[in-house]
């Protein structure tokens, strides 16, 4: 199989096109601006369009325009951008629309920084918008993962009728990796029989995100939730890393996730029992992957580039059955494996000291 | 026995809700009539603003998106962008594009984009009860002006299509009335030529078309229609501002 040399973001794009995206709407922000620069210069060749908008505000409405159509259709932008398209990932959800976005996740608050974060993490799971919505969310840790699951993002999107995230960070985003390219998989999709495009044969269609009574208001949530319920049920994702007869767990995602393979396996070295589980799904959050852990684990650290956001969903996974800490940096740093080992062996009380 | 006159198919038959004097029947009555003579029903996509017209989804004929308040136009592109061959609308009132809008009008209209806008101006936002709108009438008392706009905070009334007008891409560009049958008759014409001129590609085209809200202007309908008559027409500039050499012949 070919494998070429990209960087994260080149390969969302090159995944993107591969998927039959044949829109593209965005605004350029660091560190996200390859993905928009390379389907300029590639998605006309496919046959796409790529339109650069106004603002981020613009480029969430024209993805949510075309979605209403059927054609596949995706935005890229970086966490100030994904701020401002939090209004039309809302009305998305609502009118259930299957529109791809990516967010590469850097420092905030505010215009924050340009480096890796992971401080987007509450906005991205629990909604972000007004409303009570759920995105899928997709952690890639490696340019791999960055090209296979934005591909498979356009199948979730239409299974599910509903919008999907790629949530990467800056350093994944920027890293140069290589990346097998291939071809998307042909699977069954529900029919498109809400679509609009003229109602030429048929009775007129109309996609709105309003209830005009509070009955319907209900009746709307009742059937989102109803969605939401079975993606939960069927879609939760996980990776294990040295699990099986694991008395500590380190909890990781993305970026974070690959540092902890690292930690692993130093610790392992030095006899301490330490597996990893790398949530996928960050919502569905992967509970699944934590239940058998409940009563058969000491205590987890998770890493994080943020404040402590992940943590609140692993504790609820293990049901605060063992201590949980958390280990971090911010601002745009990333914590070395050494560190989150010190972190580890000090808050389990552990020896760092090759036993004989 | 024959039939002279009937609803145009344009229109669902759906009742109107709208309020008693309001203006937004002759508009839609317009845009109906002008898909049916065009013969392009079933092949366009509408897309609806929030504010009064909001539920006009219903209304028409054709198929229909409701959007985001003030982004009628980036939905509109998208679809556009994805069915180039479709004829597209948006109908939106003077607070959807003339205020949480304006960055859209602007850049659809920079674009280019071979879409259609119809502008709703009754010189308040109706929906959320008559507030103070950019297209509010200097000393207009609404319920955020209630000493009447003062200029000196606010600023002077925005005339939204003489912006519109300077831009290249906006190839059509027309402020029309629909307040005596002489100006329903130019507002339509003026409406159909706007369709037409996205028909033939020509780039974007928008029509405003100055309305009543008699409801929140707490006048009469016969009473707003003089009020739109001697307050708004000196202030907004009327007629078509922009024609294409194409246009001027049809």
């Amino acid at each position: 199989m070919k494998k070429v040399l990209m960087k994260g973001n080149e390969a969302i794009a090159e995944a993107a096109i591969q998927a039959g995206c044949k829109l593209f709407f965005g605004y350029p922000i660091t560190p996200s601006t390859e993905v928009v620069e390379y389907l300029s210069k590639h998605l006309p060749k496919a046959g796409g369009t790529v339109l650069q908008g106004e603002d981020e505000v613009a480029s969430i409405n024209m993805c949510y325009g075309a979605a209403t159509t059927g054609t596949r259709v995706m935005t890229a932008t970086s966490s100030p951008g994904f701020s401002l398209k939090q209004e039309g990932i809302s009305y998305l959800a609502a009118a259930q629309l299957p529109v791809v976005v990516v967010n590469v996740n850097r420092a905030g608050p505010g215009l924050g920084g340009l480096g890796p974060a992971q401080s987007d993490y509450f906005q991205c799971t629990k909604g972000g918008g007004h409303g009570d919505y759920r995105l899928i969310v997709l952690a890639p840790s490696k340019s791999q993962e960055l090209y296979d699951f934005t591909m498979e993002a356009f199948d979730l999107a239409d299974k599910y009728r509903n919008p999907v995230l790629i949530l990467a960070d800056g350093f994944l985003g920027q890293m140069m990796e290589p990346v097998e390219i291939k071809e998307r998989l042909r699977v069954e999709l529900p029919p498109q029989d809400w679509v609009v495009g003229g109602c030429r044969g048929r009775e007129k269609r109309k996609i709105v995100s309003y209830s005009l009574t509070n009955e319907i208001g209900e009746a709307n949530c009742l059937q989102w939730q109803a969605k939401y319920e079975e993606i939960q049920k069927t879609e939760q994702r996980w990776e294990e890393f040295y699990t099986e007869d694991a008395e500590y767990l380190v909890v990781g995602y993305g970026t974070c996730g690959r540092i902890g393979k690292s930690v692993v396996l130093n610790a392992r070295k030095l006899g301490i029992k330490l597996g990893l589980i790398r949530p996928i799904t960050l919502w569905p959050f992967p509970e699944k992957g934590f239940a058998p852990f409940k009563d058969k684990i000491k205590g987890i650290v998770t890493v994080e580039l943020n404040a402590g956001q992940m943590i609140e969903d692993v504790k609820l996974a293990v049901e605060c059955r063992m201590p949980v800490y958390l280990c971090n940096r911010q601002g745009g740093m990333m914590p070395s494996e050494n560190e989150v080992l010190a972190f580890v062996a000090k808050v389990f009380d552990l020896s760092l000291v090759r036993e004989a | 026995m024959e039939v002279i006159f009937k609803r145009t198919t344009g229109l669902t038959g759906v009742p109107f809700h709208y309020c008693p004097g309001c203006t937004h029947g002759i508009i839609h009555r317009i845009i109906g009539e002008v898909m049916e003579e065009l013969d392009i029903i079933e092949d366009t996509i509408g897309v609806a603003p929030v504010g009064c017209a909001g539920f006009s989804l219903d209304l028409f004929s054709c198929d229909f998106v409701g959007a985001a308040h003030g982004r009628a136009q980036a939905v509109a592109t998208g679809i556009k962008r994805a069915l180039p061959d479709k004829m597209v609308f948006t109908y939106q009132g003077d607070g959807d594009i003339a205020a949480i809008g304006t960055a859209h009008a602007i850049h659809v209209a920079a674009r280019g984009e071979k879409i259609t806008s119809i502008m709703v101006n009754n010189a308040v936002f109706g929906m959320t009860g008559g507030q103070m709108a950019p297209t509010t009438l200097a000393g207009q008392i609404t319920t955020t002006s209630p000493y009447g706009r003062d200029c000196a905070l606010s600023g002077p009334p925005i005339d939204l299509p003489k912006t519109i007008a300077t831009l290249e891409g906006a190839v059509y560009v027309a402020s029309v009335a629909v307040d005596c049958p002489k100006n329903i008759f130019a507002a339509k014409k003026a409406i159909k030529k706007a369709f037409q001129v996205q028909q033939l590609g020509l780039g974007f085209s928008l029509v405003s078309v100055l309305s009543t809200c008699p409801t929140n202007w707490g006048l009469s309908p016969v009473d707003s229609l003089k009020w739109l008559q001697e307050k708004m027409l000196p202030i907004y500039q009327m007629g078509e501002l922009k024609i294409p050499e194409e246009v001027k012949a049809l």
